[in-house]
């Protein structure tokens, strides 16, 4: 077989995009293709572990929902990533890849820790919750305003920016953590302020994780709102879909920019003090927890709307608890979540090219070749 | 040698047959053409903007796909499925916008996907690419890097690209769009070069001067349709525009008489540089009166662009001012002010922009959220107000004629012709004083045209001020009320519009006068 | 006085899955693809070569009798594959099915550093096996060989000959690397998808070919990255997390040489170096100036960013259509 007649045999398909998709075919492309990446965790699961499908499945289902404790813990996973996603919504809506979260989260941490440990006992309880917040606001709002302001100012590349942004705050983390460590030599910093309790987030009755978990529903109304009807959301959809049409109506494209990375990024550093003032009581240079580049894969299958956010936010909490309860059933890793999060997120950004894009067939020819 | 069939009965070199292409949404690009082409001959494809040229010649250079339809080279049927192919077969397309990697040289550009051994041997390579300029005639440094090349220069880039590939089917899309009258003259001398050296030649045009200048047949499209071949000494402007458009241009456009002018925007010594530094519009004056239309007319970049954009705050000004006179006779100048400084002031300059997708509107964005642009500001709440501009965008889309399936259609979805209702429309529901109108008609049938038209002369007779680019002579001189003519970033004259000719106005776009080199 | 000579062999030794990363990484990125996978594609890279010379070592009756050229191509082989298979799903996300490049790289980090945790946690268990930790010792000898004679020559071998062989086909692979993208036609095509797709397609060059082959093979360029630093640096020795942040770094190194492998060599030496000064600095009993040693790499990286930013220099700017989609019909 020639060349010619090879590339005519490679040429019969043919991709076009699509016009448009009712939403209903798009959901029911959405979820075939989670059941079919389902149905790949079930086999690797099995695969690994020799368990039957069927109690694989109820061990997952019983590690977010097999008693009252999980349960909440479950809650209080979902609403921390639920809250960076959140804060990545106004930034990825202007197409500004903001892969920083995780450092904007860290230095939320860093300054309401630093509050807890240099403030604590010193002032009145709920004046020090409300220093923590605001200094974790404002630092995740300082951390997300750099390369804000580089991007506007000399459109420096932010996706390789924000990446490098959280390193530095890793590292500062850990250099304070070194400092502030108790016992000193432990490496760790320990329960701050564990006796006195001071700048520890009220609990609401017996619900330790209740308060965090309704701050961040709240937001994210508010966070949904925002974006569908404000002039502030409408100018950053404005700016995000063509800065030109932006800058011929007026809006200072610099400006949204500049002002959406500071809500993006207070919003990672209210996520911050939430973990440090609200469960954690602690700082690990760990403790964002890799959220801020998992909110990017959340808000990005969540096309940027708030609600749908809820639903991939929880789909990747629930997998990573189940999962989790696989590993230790097994004895094995913990990290086998991160492979089940893998393969559904890869069948769910993939599938979106069936919906936006149609393979046609060639019609004739080829029967001469 | 003269023939008075196409080709003399040789066999063509490109034989196309029935080729199709429908676009997403639905668009048929082409319907069933048919085309030959011949070597040692010329071809000029003409037609109107949209009326399927470019993606016919797409598909020849493998760009796109044919829907259906066969291509026979050299008498051989052959499937073209991408550029490889067509430029194996000897078929070479210089697009419009060309494609070429900016932080390259000319020689790497050139030999760029040839497969001449691993080894990169560009001194071999530039000595070819010289020997190819010695033969037609060409200027080109091969180590120059293209960012810091002329229009002209990287379009002899690509033509050199494509004769160092040994094509002998040429396609030239609008090749003289970016050139200056010298330039083109230099372009079509080399085609004649290359055609009497036994090449195919199509070039891509809706010129007719140029048309009747350098090509032997005529091929005309419309609206996606093949209408028929000429034989270019044979023709006339008359016949071949109305094969272009179906019927003889009388335009028509109806013309009201000026009532009391009054200035309404003063522009005076105005000069503008672009960011890299080169003299856009030099010492520019002139005045707008409300209730006339002031054409503007020029070869595409000498300064329009500039020109509406330092009117509305777009584009930095170096010197000269810009003052818009009230009522009253107050003056106030608007130089330095930001675009929404000049709207809050008062001063209403509305602006549909050369892009209009690009620019004025937002492609994903429905028709009320394309209405909200200008007004999404008002009030003072935090939050937007949709109800108004979902009325408006009912108003103007019954006013106007729109068609479209619904107010929630994102406007990227539109027809060329309604995408310029919907921003025209918008513009005017500002009730503007000043309304700035740039390609208005470009890319839009005769009936959106008109429609256009009639629009442009509402406002002018509810007393705006209304300046109009455009690139149609006949129509800037049966619309407008007074004509300036801008040539290499100089006005070159203000002519009024019912006394002067086609040849005036052609004469001050070229006129050497008011070129930058005096 | 600052001891340059234990210095900088283990700088050296820093710097190679850098300098691996970064090549790899550059060369996927000259295709215009940001594959933000590589650190993902690292851990593979090491865990499965790992895999193959664990399953390898037991199957040996006594590890003494290990076979150096099986030791060192089962490892290696698997490894590549692994590396590879992750390119290869990359690719097929974001090129075939046009995927997010952004997000589908950080998935392929999660799944990547997930997988290379979840066996190296979980590999003895998986095989019943009764060994406490996964400790590769005589593989790892077959990695970490240095020339016979190299101890004779003193300091001068000390610094350029004390390395196993996979630090010299590092440097062998970056200069290579250079060599092929500027002085090659290979180079020169693949520049130019990077650039601009659309005329790279328009002059006959398989955009997608050539996209796969880059990233496939930056990948493996990478994985090898990994596979050091298990093998050679860390003895043969998995423990889970302990290659940290280097996959970040690696992709911070693209930027901080803008784009030249060549430069990368003594670049990485630098950063591995920045990386383990604390080491050789008297920082008395503050231990927590040394976290500031390691923000260095990054901070000069954004330096780096920001001022190739400013500068607008055509020829330091970051491949044109990187990060975007290519689709030939666009319209």
């Amino acid at each position: 077989m020639n060349d010619a007649a090879k590339s005519k045999m490679k040429a019969r398909i043919h991709i076009v995009k699509r016009a448009a998709m009712p939403w209903y075919q798009a959901a029911g492309i959405r979820a075939l293709a989670l059941f079919l990446a389902v149905i790949v965790c079930g086999i690797v699961t099995y695969v690994l572990t020799g368990d039957n499908p069927a109690s694989v499945f109820k061990t997952i289902f019983e590690g977010s929902f097999g008693s009252e404790r999980r349960f909440w813990v479950m809650l209080q996973n979902l609403s921390m990533l639920l809250c960076v996603s959140l804060a990545m919504a106004p930034a990825f809506r202007m197409r500004f890849w903001n892969i920083g979260g995780e450092g904007q989260v860290l230095v939320g941490c860093l300054a309401t820790a630093a509050c807890m440990i240099n403030l604590g006992g010193k002032i009145p309880n709920g004046f020090l919750i409300f220093m923590s917040l605001m200094a974790a606001v404002s630092a995740g709002a300082f951390w997300a305003f750099i390369p804000a302001a580089c991007k506007a100012n000399w459109n420096t590349n932010e996706t390789l920016f924000t990446l490098m942004m959280n390193y530095v705050a890793t590292q500062l983390t850990a250099y304070y953590i070194i400092i502030w460590e108790s016992p000193k030599g432990s490496g760790k910093v320990g329960i701050i302020q564990q006796k006195s309790q001071a700048g520890w987030l009220p609990q609401i009755g017996q619900y330790k994780y209740l308060l965090p978990v309704l701050v961040v529903f709240i937001l994210t109304i508010i966070v949904y709102i925002y974006m569908r009807y404000s002039k502030q959301g409408y100018e950053l959809a404005v700016v995000g879909e063509s800065e030109k049409t932006a800058r011929y109506v007026g809006i200072s494209v610099p400006r949204v920019i500049v002002r959406s990375m500071i809500l993006s990024g207070a919003i990672c550093g209210l996520c911050g003090f939430l973990l440090v003032a609200g469960t954690d009581h602690t700082i690990t240079t760990t403790l964002a927890g890799g959220r801020g580049f998992t909110a990017v894969m959340v808000a990005w299958m969540a096309k940027f709307n708030p609600i749908g956010m809820i639903f991939t936010a929880f789909l990747l909490v629930f997998l990573n608890k189940g999962a989790g309860e696989i590993a230790t059933s097994f004895g094995l890793n913990q990290s086998f979540s991160d492979i089940l999060s893998g393969i559904i997120i890869f069948f769910l950004i993939g599938c979106e090219f069936f919906i936006s894009y149609r393979i046609v067939r060639q019609r004739g020819e080829g029967q001469n070749v | 040698m003269e023939e008075s069939r196409k080709g003399g009965g040789r066999t063509p070199a490109v034989s196309m047959r029935g080729i199709t292409k429908t676009f997403a949404g639905g668009v048929i690009a082409n319907d069933n053409v048919d085309l030959d082409i011949y070597r040692g001959e010329i071809i000029a494809l003409l037609g109107e903007n949209g009326s399927g040229k470019t993606t016919l010649m797409n598909m020849l250079s493998g760009i796109y796909c044919p829907d259906a339809g066969t291509i026979a080279i050299n008498g051989r049927k052959t499937e073209i499925r991408s550029p490889k192919d067509a430029l194996d077969l000897g078929i070479g397309m210089v697009h419009q916008h060309f494609k070429l990697v900016d932080v390259m040289t000319a020689a790497e550009n050139i030999i760029l996907g040839l497969k001449e051994g691993r080894r990169l041997d560009l001194k071999a390579a530039s000595k070819r690419i010289q020997e190819i300029c010695d033969a037609y005639g060409f200027d080109l440094n091969p180590d120059q890097k293209i960012y810091d090349m002329s229009v002209s220069q990287k379009q002899t880039v690509e033509i050199v690209k494509m004769l160092y590939r040994k094509a002998d089917i040429l396609i030239l899309d609008e090749p003289t769009a970016v050139l200056t009258p010298q330039e083109s003259d230099r372009l079509f001398d080399v085609l004649r070069n290359m055609k009497a050296d036994g090449k195919a030649i199509v070039i891509i045009t809706h010129k007719l001067h140029e048309v009747l200048d350098v090509s032997d047949w005529v091929d005309v499209l419309r609206a996606g349709k093949f209408i028929g071949s000429l034989k270019t000494s044979e023709t006339n402007e008359a016949e071949m525009t109305e094969m272009m458009v179906g019927h003889a241009v009388r335009l028509n456009i109806n013309r009201p008489e000026v009532k009391n002018p009054k200035p309404r925007i003063e522009v005076e010594g105005l000069t503008v540089r672009s960011s890299d530094g080169l003299l856009k519009l030099q010492d520019v004056s002139f005045t707008a009166r409300s209730g006339e239309i002031l054409g503007i007319a020029g070869i595409s970049g000498s300064g329009q662009k500039e020109l509406l954009e330092s009117m509305t705050g777009l584009c930095r000004i170096e010197s000269g001012d810009i003052r818009y006179i009230y009522d009253d006779g107050r003056k106030k100048s608007i130089v330095g002010d930001s675009p929404l400084e000049i709207a809050r002031l008062g001063v209403q300059l509305s602006f549909v922009p050369e892009d209009r997708l690009g620019m004025g509107l937002v492609g994903n964005m429905d028709l009320t959220g394309n209405m909200m642009l200008r007004s999404f500001r008002n009030g003072n709440s935090i939050f937007t107000d949709r109800k108004s501009p979902k009325a408006l965008a009912g108003r103007v889309v019954d006013q106007l004629e729109i068609s479209t399936p619904s107010l929630q259609t994102p406007v990227r979805r539109l027809s060329g012709g309604n995408v310029q209702k919907v921003l025209l429309g918008r513009e005017i529901a500002s009730e503007p004083t000043v309304l700035l109108t740039a390609y208005a008609v470009r890319g839009l049938d005769i009936n959106s045209s008109y429609t256009i038209y009639r629009l442009l002369n509402e406002q002018k007779e509810r007393g705006v001020a209304v300046i109009y680019v455009g690139e149609e002579l006949d129509v800037l001189l049966e619309l407008c009320d007074r004509i300036l003519v801008l040539c290499g970033g100089c006005v070159s004259g203000i002519l009024d519009a019912r006394t002067s000719s086609k040849n005036e106005v052609g004469l001050l776009m070229t006129s050497l006068r008011g070129g930058r080199d005096e | 006085m600052f001891d340059f000579v234990s210095f900088i062999p283990r700088a050296v030794m820093q710097s190679i899955p850098l300098l691996l990363g970064s090549t790899g990484e550059t060369i996927t990125e000259k295709s215009g693809n940001l594959n933000l996978g590589i650190p993902g594609i690292m851990y593979v890279g090491a865990i499965s070569g790992v895999i193959g010379s664990f399953f390898y070592e037991l199957s040996l009756p006594d590890r003494s009798l290990i076979n150096p050229y099986l030791g060192i191509l089962i490892p290696l082989s698997c490894c590549l594959l692994g590396s590879f298979l992750m390119g290869l799903l990359y690719c097929f996300l974001t090129v075939t099915l046009r995927a997010n490049q952004n997000v589908t790289g950080l998935a392929l980090t999660t799944f990547g550093v997930g997988f290379g945790n979840f066996f190296g946690g979980s590999l003895i268990k998986l095989t019943g096996g009764a060994v406490p930790s996964i400790a590769l010792s005589a593989t790892s000898k077959c990695f970490s060989k240095v020339l016979p004679f190299a101890k004779d020559t003193g300091i001068f071998g000390k610094l350029v000959l004390s390395y196993g062989f996979l630090a010299y086909a590092a440097i062998v692979i970056a200069l290579l690397s250079s060599y092929v993208l500027n002085r090659t036609r290979t180079g020169l095509q693949l520049r130019a998808v990077g650039e601009n797709p659309s005329t790279a397609d328009a002059a006959g060059i398989n955009v997608t070919r050539y996209k796969y082959a880059a990233t496939c093979i930056g990948s493996m360029i990478a994985g090898l990255g990994g596979l050091y630093y298990v093998m050679d640096y860390a003895s043969g020795v998995w423990s889970n997390d302990a290659f940290g942040d280097r996959g970040w770094l690696a992709i911070a190194l693209v930027i901080f040489t803008i784009w030249r492998p060549n430069v990368g060599i003594l670049a990485s030496i630098l950063f591995g170096g920045l990386y383990i000064l604390y080491l050789f600095i008297p920082t008395g009993t503050n231990l927590a100036i040394k976290e500031i040693y390691k923000m260095l790499p990054y901070l000069v990286t954004i330096i780096v960013l920001v001022l190739i930013s400013t500068r607008r220099k055509k020829e330091n700017q970051a491949p044109e259509a990187l990060g975007l989609p290519y689709f030939r019909e666009e319209r």
